[in-house]
């Protein structure tokens, strides 16, 4: 021991830290470096267009005229609708898992629940185009407009083509529930014994035990996996490019087609004709990375403003 | 507090079974009302499964089960009859470590009221204050009962935790070695809590510290190997006990 020196001890020590420290900063420099690259290839557009490429609606190569308020608005009204959908299920379905399943039950429906995940988009969107699509416009379009008589409300009126938002944000439910629910049952199975002990000690029930006690004490990491969600279903391209009836449109009623900044660019980066084209699809690429990192940073803050009130 | 005195309980021939592992034995004895009772001894001697049965805390376990009674007040609290919810309310438990909601103060202390009973907002005002006046806490959270609990210190957690189970205005208050986790000067708040609360409930403690059993209880319970040995009054039970086994775990010899 005594021979051991005190200083410059190990290099191996050393050669690690610089390893891991390069790791770390690639990461964060390839995000950077990835946004310049969209940001300097959507600048033509951007300075054509100016402010109108985000409120314009007309999308026209040929004229040359390009403006993205209805993959803008697309986008968000989809993953909204989904995430609608999918968290009260995605929370029920985690509730009923990790709270009242018999244990024999617990592992296979959760592994079921967790494959949904492992669907390739497109086969979610093949499913949607044979079976959802038809569905909607059979059934449950008419019977939301006509039976529940909401056909005069905005949301729900127009002719039932099949193709449409709510496709769109139906098949995106499905998609995001196994994030959410995953993320939400690890989170209520991680509520300490302790504070289950308390609620019913008190005289609560074991619903009243959920809702008083281990729900709050889950809300932020529940949050987090609604974010997680939204953040997989803002960028989800494939399955909702075949459901959404991709037209450039913004209409108020759900069963209107409509389009997203994802299918957008999917659909038109092979046949962009000339440089403002491709320039305006990279300026797409470039609000949708610009929204995702703003929900991602809203999330981050919501999360911990939940958490500093918890505790 | 009613005119008939309440909250005295008694056990008759109670057994309890982890699956096929039998943790307590024909355990027997009295429990006075507006007393102070210590349950003592070794670790996995099933003084705390006692204690847990008392509530029936147990229930949401799987595989365990129970022969013989508990009855308070002449009912057995184990009848599949009973509602637990209310059983519970009347039976308040307190925890070895401290468990307040990630709530206010205010919040923690009214959730038993506003689970069990629909009380106005200013009935639920003073019984929220009541409670933390019972548990010796109000003088120093009075002007922040909206602040989060865990902002609390581990002893002010653990009386705002026993201000929690008064609350529901229980017969009995069970407490499962409440001051494991604190220092001496909280432990002893607690301990003077104690014999306040006896004038008005029945008091049941789980305690390693047989410092603390001597200081606080009135009669003292000795389990050993889900046996109750020896059950009497404190001062006797620790002066002259009657089993060669008590008096070697009190004197030190194992445990």
């Amino acid at each position: 021991m005594s021979s051991t020196p005190l200083h410059g001890a190990s290099v191996g020590d050393r050669i690690y830290r610089v390893a891991t420290t390069a790791f770390a900063l690639s990461i964060p420099l390839l995000l950077v470096l990835l946004s310049a690259e969209v940001a300097a290839a959507a600048w033509p557009a951007l300075k054509t267009f100016g402010f109108s490429f985000l409120t314009s609606s007309r999308w026209d190569a040929v004229a040359g005229e390009f403006g993205a308020a209805p993959a803008i608005y697309g986008t968000i009204v989809s993953s909204v609708l989904a995430l609608l959908v999918a968290t009260p299920l995605a929370i029920g379905v985690a509730i009923f898992l990790s709270e009242f399943a018999p244990s024999w039950l617990r592992q296979p429906v959760a592994f079921l629940v967790d494959l949904l995940a492992a669907i390739p988009s497109v086969v979610y969107g093949l499913w949607g185009i044979f079976v959802l699509v038809p569905l909607l416009r059979e059934h449950v379009m008419p019977l939301l407009a006509d039976r529940l008589h909401l056909g005069g409300t905005p949301f729900f009126s127009g002719p039932a083509y099949g193709p449409s938002m709510l496709a769109a944000g139906l098949i995106l439910a499905i998609m995001v529930l196994p994030y959410i629910s995953a993320v939400t049952r690890e989170v209520l199975m991680a509520v300490p014994r302790s504070q289950r002990e308390a609620a019913l000690a008190l005289g609560a029930t074991r619903w009243e035990m959920i809702r008083g006690a281990v729900l709050p004490y889950a809300s932020s990491g529940i949050l987090g996996g609604v974010i997680l969600g939204l953040g997989r279903a803002l960028g989800e391209t494939m399955a909702v490019t075949m459901v959404i009836g991709n037209r450039h449109e913004i209409s108020a009623s759900l069963f209107a087609p409509g389009y997203t900044m994802a299918s957008l660019i999917a659909n038109e980066f092979s046949e962009a004709t000339n440089d403002l084209h491709l320039s305006s699809l990279m300026a797409v690429g470039a609000v949708l990375l610009a929204v995702t990192l703003s929900v991602n940073v809203l999330a981050r803050w919501l999360v911990w403003r939940v958490q500093r009130q918890g505790r | 507090m009613s005119a008939t005195i309440t909250g005295a309980l008694a056990v008759e021939q109670f057994s309890f079974w982890y699956g096929a592992q039998q943790a307590l034995h024909d355990i027997a004895f009295d429990i006075a009302p507006q007393t102070v009772t210590a349950l003592i001894g070794p670790s996995g001697c099933g003084k705390s499964t006692f204690l847990r049965s008392i509530n029936r805390m147990h229930d949401l376990q799987p595989g365990t089960r129970s022969t013989g009674r508990i009855l308070l007040d002449g009912d057995d609290v184990l009848d599949r009859g009973v509602d637990v919810v209310l059983l519970r309310q009347r039976i308040g438990m307190v925890f070895q470590r401290s468990n307040p909601f990630p709530k206010s103060i205010y919040d923690n202390v009214a959730y038993g009221p506003r689970l069990n009973r629909h009380l106005s907002r200013s009935a639920t005002d003073d019984l929220v204050e009541q409670a933390l006046r019972r548990s010796a806490l109000w003088d120093e959270v009075k002007d922040r009962l909206r602040q989060s609990a865990t902002g609390l210190s581990g002893g002010q957690q653990q009386r705002l935790c026993i201000a929690r189970a008064l609350a529901n205005e229980p017969e009995v208050l069970l407490l499962d070695e409440p001051c494991s986790a604190l220092d001496p000067i909280a432990t002893q708040r607690i301990e003077e809590l104690l014999w306040e609360l006896k004038q008005e409930l029945t008091i049941v403690i789980v305690t390693h510290n047989l410092q603390q059993a001597a200081r606080v209880s009135d009669r003292t319970a000795f389990f050993y190997l889900g046996r109750l040995v020896e059950h009497g009054p404190t001062d006797q039970l620790f002066t002259a006990p009657r089993e060669e086994r008590t008096e070697a775990y009190i004197t030190g010899r194992f445990g």
